[in-house]
């Protein structure tokens, strides 16, 4: 009842950053989808969206789990593993009791209008939790899909890793091919809890004119390994996400490697927020941006507040046209002596004497121009299981195409 | 192969070649020498085509094409190849992607896995190019591209330079094998590389000037003897005004 007044308090607040969005422009509901036991059956433009996001409908023996969301329905939801949990939270919230230890606990509730609404009229979300000790090795894939126009899906997620166990979590967000506008929020809590390790590769792939909004949580405690990779190369009118991960135990690990491709037309303000508060923690958080014309803002922060911690921000940007913006705020706020944090940020064109390097081997100025910029985004994405590694290279590699 | 008349060449607004004549027959190797800062490699740079590098007078004749308008790509693409110096580093970018690159039209099957092996670089086709690569290592990955490009004229701009000595022999095959299939220019400061590489004319750069000389043992020998300054008083070999 707490939450559902606190959510009703802030209900008009606008968020810290981002354009502020009128919740009333988009409707709240729409009809139910059906529930589909084999994702394989749904129409093929569908599944071509969500192979797009890493997300495969056709063949799920190569990953532990399945989690399918459209618009507000949940249509598919299957694991192949045991030790491995994997419900909607509305499900979730029923069964287990104990979820209040968790739910709405990294994330604050009344943080601003988007997690309110999501508080007061929220559509599922996915629930997944590895038992202890568990390794779960196949990828973990769910898919938020909105497939109605105008539509505010609003979405919690709740993920917790428990002790000494492992999960690779894919999730791709996409929208049906030509809707004309909707609002995208996803509330994501994830716990890491002693010596697990999470690796959290998320694809979005939406339309010109979706605005996005997710609120994203990590608490990381001793031992334990967050890795997350994100990815946005397509067209989406506003994007604004600043995940926060707290490194709360001794030699808890973060990393964030996000990887940005912003269009004429779209806005994205997308970082990281990391405090390492025990000894030894580690943080380090990397973004790859290219605008084509569009707007992008790399935030970084990272707090150190017990010795021996370390942290770096790498902010990297290319502007590949006459008119586009990349705008780097890194922030470092050290609170304690012995700790160990820097960044770098550099944005500009591609550098003239490594075009002119790979033009004496006989690549003409655009071909030269595409391996750089290849180069560039293919960042190597460390920690991932190589079958998950090869498909977000495919999926990085698509969206390449549209780029030339 | 390679015709130079009467080259002029500025680099930012500064004359650094003067009026210079070089020609290099298909099959020939010729090994240019000079003290720092003299020109030489503004020399290879000009006859890849970086833009940088102003020809302000004379011209470059390529398989007897004046190749004065064309891009380094089409250059390149005509037979010309250049190993750097200090080639830039390239993040994400493999040398094996590079390798590829090269090869053009060309089917590649399985040509670069085997040049590198040749090379003994194997190891090196999945770095990041030239990202810290030791002295060796980046001017192994160079002669490979080389390799891999088969070029009719390879410019090669100190190709000993930082190389240790277990190297050295590995980049002097490397280069031998080169210049079976191509003509070539090499640079080079210590003349290291004349103990593994048979060529059939040395030439001094001094002052902007080139000076030549037949054999290039003989012309090394004459520049330790006397020194670059005292070599370049001789009128026997001036092939510049």
């Amino acid at each position: 009842m707490m939450q559902k007044n606190l959510a009703q308090k802030a209900i008009n607040k606008p968020s810290l950053l981002g354009e502020d969005i009128n919740l009333g422009d988009y409707s709240p509901d729409t009809e139910e989808s059906p529930y589909t036991p084999d994702p394989g059956k749904l129409a093929s433009q569908e599944k071509q969206r969500m192979l797009n996001v890493g997300v495969t409908p056709d063949d799920m023996s190569q990953r532990a789990a399945t989690f399918l969301q459209m618009d507000h329905s949940v249509i598919h939801s299957s694991t192949n593993q045991d030790g491995l949990e994997l419900l909607s939270t509305t499900q979730a919230l029923k069964e287990y009791d104990w979820l209040e230890n968790y739910w709405w606990c990294a994330v604050g509730v009344d943080t601003d209008k988007f997690t309110a609404y999501t508080e007061l009229q929220r559509n599922n979300g996915y629930f997944i939790r590895a038992l202890p000790r568990t390794k779960v090795i196949q990828p973990v894939q769910a898919c938020l899909y909105l497939a109605h126009d105008n539509l505010a899906q609003k979405i919690h997620n709740l993920i917790i890793a428990e002790e000494d166990s492992e999960l690779h979590i894919i999730t791709g967000c996409t929208t049906a091919p030509m809707i004309a506008s909707g609002l995208h929020i996803g509330v994501t809590e994830i716990y890491v809890k002693r010596g697990a390790k999470v690796t959290y590769t998320m694809i979005h792939n939406w339309s010109p004119q979706t605005r996005v909004r997710p609120r994203t949580a990590i608490i990381i405690e001793k031992d334990g390994i967050f890795l997350s990779n994100y990815i946005c190369m397509s067209p989406v009118h506003s994007l604004q996400m600043y995940p926060k991960a707290r490194c709360i135990g001794e030699n808890a690990t973060v990393r964030f490697n996000n990887i940005l491709v912003a269009p004429a037309g779209s806005t994205m303000d997308v970082g990281s927020r990391t405090q390492l508060e025990a000894k030894g923690c580690r943080a380090e958080s990397i973004s790859h941006t290219i605008t084509t014309g569009g707007t992008i803002i790399a935030r970084g922060y990272i707090s150190g507040s017990a010795p021996g911690v370390k942290g770096h921000l790498e902010c990297q940007g290319l502007i590949l046209c006459e008119r586009g913006t990349i705008h780097a705020v890194p922030e470092l706020e050290g609170q304690i002596s012995g700790v160990d944090l820097s960044h770098e940020a550099a944005i500009g064109k591609i550098a003239e004497e490594q075009l002119q390097y790979l033009m004496a081997r006989g690549l003409t100025h655009a071909e030269a121009t595409a391996v750089i910029v290849r180069g560039f985004l293919n960042v190597d994405i460390e920690g991932l299981p190589p079958q998950l590694s090869n498909e977000v290279k495919k999926a990085i590699e698509s969206s390449e195409q549209g780029l030339f | 192969m390679l015709e130079i008349e009467n080259l002029t060449v500025e680099v930012s607004g500064k004359r650094i070649l003067h009026n210079l004549n070089l020609t290099i027959a298909a099959g020939e190797t010729h090994v240019l020498l000079g003290p720092n800062a003299s020109g030489k490699t503004t020399l290879l740079m000009t006859i890849m085509g970086f833009p940088h590098y102003r020809v302000k007078q004379g011209r470059i004749l390529f398989k007897g094409k004046d190749i004065g308008k064309l891009t380094i790509d089409e250059r390149a693409r005509l037979g010309i190849g250049i190993a750097f110096q200090r080639p830039p580093s390239i993040r994400g970018v493999k040398v094996r992607d590079i390798a590829k690159s090269c090869l053009q039209d060309r089917k590649g099957g399985k040509v670069v896995e085997t040049i590198a092996a040749q090379l003994n670089i194997t190891e090196l086709l999945d770095r990041e190019a030239n990202l810290a690569f030791s002295g060796g290592e980046m001017k192994l990955s160079e002669l490979f591209q080389l390799a891999v490009q088969k070029p009719d004229l390879i410019l090669l701009d100190e190709p000993d330079s930082g190389v240790d000595l277990e190297n050295i022999t590995l980049v002097g095959k490397a280069i031998n094998e080169l210049l079976r299939a191509s003509a070539g220019l090499i640079i080079t400061h210590t003349a290291h590389i004349l103990n593994y590489v048979t060529a059939q004319k040395g030439h001094m750069l001094f002052n902007g000037k080139l000076y030549s000389e037949l054999e290039p043992k003989k012309l090394l020998a004459t520049i330790q003897e006397y020194g670059y300054a005292k070599c370049a008083e001789c009128p026997k070999c001036k092939n510049s005004d």
